[in-house]
């Protein structure tokens, strides 16, 4: 057992003097978290604000001109003024502005005499989000003026339900609170994935795997060896990824420290059983550097429930998602960070994370090389 | 010089589709993920479970309570009872929305003398989907409204929005990820080859042996870059065959504008890879920088996210990035039927950028000797 525990020690040495030789370990562990949380919590903003509008007033009136002030003093938008249509369409189709509101020449004679008066919306539909959140807004700013008009003139408001939304947890809806939280379970996929991917196919392609499996070190203690100091690398990231994001960026942490170390530890395992699974499985850098990456990065952006709503999804992709290490992860951080120390989210999300550390590191022991070919 | 280029071109493809787990990764897993993420990436809600807290025995709310089951964005998963249920819902993540109905809703709904008041409430957690849900949550209410001042004969608002939505009169979401996904998937596989290519001879001392031969750098980074070209341009036009023949998003522009967009984009991601490449000794560095461009490059590219929401600094950023100009170049031609001429715009960026990169990628091969 001395022996063994001493074969094991002089891989993980070994294993230290390569990162350190090779400064992108430490920096896909350390300056890649930083790099991405920086570029997330400043870049990146899901909250529209100032979308750019343009306003056609065919004919300024006092009740276009109360009409279109909304839209002057609104967050929102910003507005653009346009003397004709054609203009203004001229801008949409630029991109200048994002929707145009048009009031046409015989707004205020209409509305004098109790005609409906038409006020027509045109948004740019390509980004069908971007524009669904427009209109909503412009739906807004148009009930607030029909409220404020009815009351100046001494009618009720015509409003027969009104709406009050209460948000839970994130009551300011900052979607930076949201974006972090999930942000780190991204870059821990990148992490666990990138550092342990190419490291058995590297043995391979240099030819040391042959002197290693010559050695008295068995299989366990080579992956032994590859996981441990990757581990505490990961788990360096982690800790520096979420001392950011409570200094930071200000996101509250509601729930535990040592609840979120914990799902992060389940999670590395995981990642990293993965990377050493497609490490041995391909024997090639190439293979499985581009293996990596296809499966980490856009899977755990875009499957994981960290920008994209998993239950809209059709069920046969809600299905695979449940292969993504990282949905587990994210439901977690956000749990934890946002609301509490909730159980019931928590020990679900943890052994599915459990489960597939498991089934990983398993594989890769199985597919791992005892002799040579 | 032509035959030596020639050569070269067929020692680079054959080191890339020689091996048949190499040709399976350029091949397989981006049409699998083209699939996948083409249909879970949508802000378009469908079928949200929410749960429901009726207090009020009126027909009224029953009205309200049949317009959110009946519409196709949200699905009723739970009739809550007791008050104390919405927290249980919420905590668990059983629903993302509660509506909750008071008891005085038919009252005031009735007596027209105040607004009748309908709390919806909602998981902060994914502060992205509440806020989508909360917008369609204000359409079903605002639809309620302006049926109900109707039904009772009151007099009609005085003015009403009439929104269209130009391009995308459905406002899919689809129509706009989809071809987002084309730009994505090429940005990923060609930098990863155009990264990869340097660094492996590197690391296997076969570049030194190819400096050493009558080929000049410029001979070199050619061979390098045209795999790779050939590669990005054949993955591309498989995808929007993909997204037109079966995802059905309209092509209304010019192909000619597409292909030009295409050829300049993958040649400009080339650049990038072959610069990152020539920087780095071993794979694992090649890997990591190209990550260190990818991932940036897809967030800062308006794909999931506006431009427009990003801060000033940051906009400026996004306009060293390729697939930002691509983006806008597929989705013109894609959904807005742009040509050649409407376009020109985004071409000579991507043009610069790619003879940028590539002649620092030039400068770098005989600078970087080890």
């Amino acid at each position: 057992m001395n022996a063994a525990c001493q074969r094991l020690l002089g891989l993980i040495r070994k294993e230290f003097l390569q990162v350190l030789r090779d400064p992108s370990s430490l920096a896909i562990a350390f300056a890649m978290p930083v790099f991405l949380l920086l570029l997330f919590g400043y870049g990146v903003s899901l909250d529209a604000r100032h979308v750019p509008i343009g306003l056609v007033v065919e004919h300024v009136s006092p009740e276009s001109r109360s009409f279109s002030a909304g839209f002057d003093y609104s967050d929102y938008f910003q507005a653009h003024y346009f003397r004709d249509l054609r203009e203004a369409r001229q801008a949409l189709l630029s991109r200048k502005i994002n929707a145009i509101v048009h009031l046409q020449a015989d707004f205020e004679r209409r509305l004098n005499a109790s005609e409906p008066a038409p006020i027509q919306v045109i948004v740019n539909g390509v980004d069908a989000n971007t524009a669904r959140l427009t209109s909503g807004y412009v739906q807004g700013v148009w009930e607030t003026w029909i409220n404020a008009r009815a009351e100046s003139q001494g009618l009720t408001p015509m409003r027969a339900v009104q709406l009050e939304a209460r948000v839970w947890y994130n009551s300011g809806l900052r979607s930076r609170n949201f974006l972090v939280p999930g942000l780190i379970a991204v870059i821990m996929t990148l992490i666990g994935a990138l550092l342990t991917a190419l490291v058995m196919a590297r043995e391979w392609e240099r030819g040391t795997m042959e002197a290693l499996i010559s050695t008295p070190v068995s299989v366990r203690e080579v992956l032994l060896g590859k996981l441990i100091p990757y581990y505490l690398l990961g788990m360096g990231g982690m800790l520096l990824s979420i001392g950011m994001a409570v200094f930071l960026f200000q996101v509250p942490l509601v729930g535990s420290l040592w609840v979120l170390l914990l799902a992060g530890t389940l999670f590395l395992l995981a990642a990293l059983g993965m990377g050493l699974l497609i490490s041995i499985a391909a024997k090639n850098q190439f293979v499985a550097g581009q293996i990596a990456i296809v499966v980490t990065f856009l899977p755990a952006f875009i499957l994981s429930g960290f920008i994209f709503n998993i239950d809209s999804m059709p069920w046969p992709v809600q299905l695979f998602t449940h292969l993504v290490t990282a949905r587990y992860f994210v439901a977690i951080l956000q749990t934890v960070f946002l609301a509490g120390d909730i159980w019931e989210v928590i020990l679900p999300n943890a052994l599915a994370l459990l489960l597939m550390a498991l089934a990983f590191l398993v594989l890769a022991l199985w597919r791992a090389p005892r002799r040579l070919e | 010089m032509w035959w030596r280029i020639q050569a070269l071109l067929i020692k680079e493809f054959l080191s890339l589709l020689k091996d048949k787990k190499s040709r399976f990764v350029l091949i397989v897993p981006p049409l699998v993920q083209l699939f996948v993420l083409s249909y879970a990436a949508t802000y378009d809600l469908n079928q949200l479970p929410i749960a429901i807290y009726n207090e009020d025995r009126g027909n009224a709310a029953r009205d309200l309570i049949a317009r959110f089951n009946g519409a196709p964005a949200f699905r009723e998963v739970l009739r809550i009872e007791r008050q104390a249920q919405i927290a249980e819902a919420l905590d668990s993540k059983q629903v993302l929305m509660v509506l909750h109905i008071g008891p005085q809703f038919s009252r005031d709904l009735l007596s027209g003398r105040q607004p009748a008041a309908v709390q919806i409430l909602l998981d902060g957690r994914d502060s992205n989907t509440a806020q989508i849900a909360l917008g369609y949550a204000r359409s079903v209410v605002s639809q309620f409204n302006s049926d109900w001042v109707r039904q009772h004969n009151q007099s009609g608002p005085p003015a009403e929005l009439r929104v269209r939505a130009w391009f995308n009169p459905n406002l899919e979401s689809r129509w706009f990820i989809v071809p987002g996904i084309v730009g994505l998937l090429t940005l990923v596989v060609t930098m990863t080859v155009a990264a990869l290519s340097v660094a492996r001879e590197r690391e296997q001392g076969t570049f030194d042996q190819l400096l050493v031969t009558p080929f000049t750098p410029t001979e070199i980074l050619i061979g390098k870059a045209i795999p790779g070209l050939i590669i990005g341009i054949a993955e591309a036009s498989f995808s929007i065959f993909m997204v037109v023949f079966w995802f059905q998003v309209p092509l209304l522009g010019s192909l000619a504008a597409l292909y030009i967009g295409i050829v300049l984009y993958v040649f400009s991601v080339i650049g990038a890879g072959l610069m990152i490449s020539s920087l780095s000794v071993t794979q694992q560095q090649g890997l990591l920088g190209g990550f260190l461009l990818i991932v940036p490059g897809v967030i800062l590219s308006g794909y999931a996210t506006p431009i427009e929401n990003m801060p000033e600094l940051v906009q400026h950023l996004t306009l060293i990035n390729p697939l930002r100009y691509f983006l806008i170049i597929i989705r013109g031609v894609f959904l807005e039927g742009l040509g050649v001429d409407d376009l020109v715009d985004q071409y000579w960026p991507l043009a610069l950028i790619g003879l940028f990169c590539l002649s620092c990628a030039g400068l770098l091969f005989r600078k970087r000797m080890y």
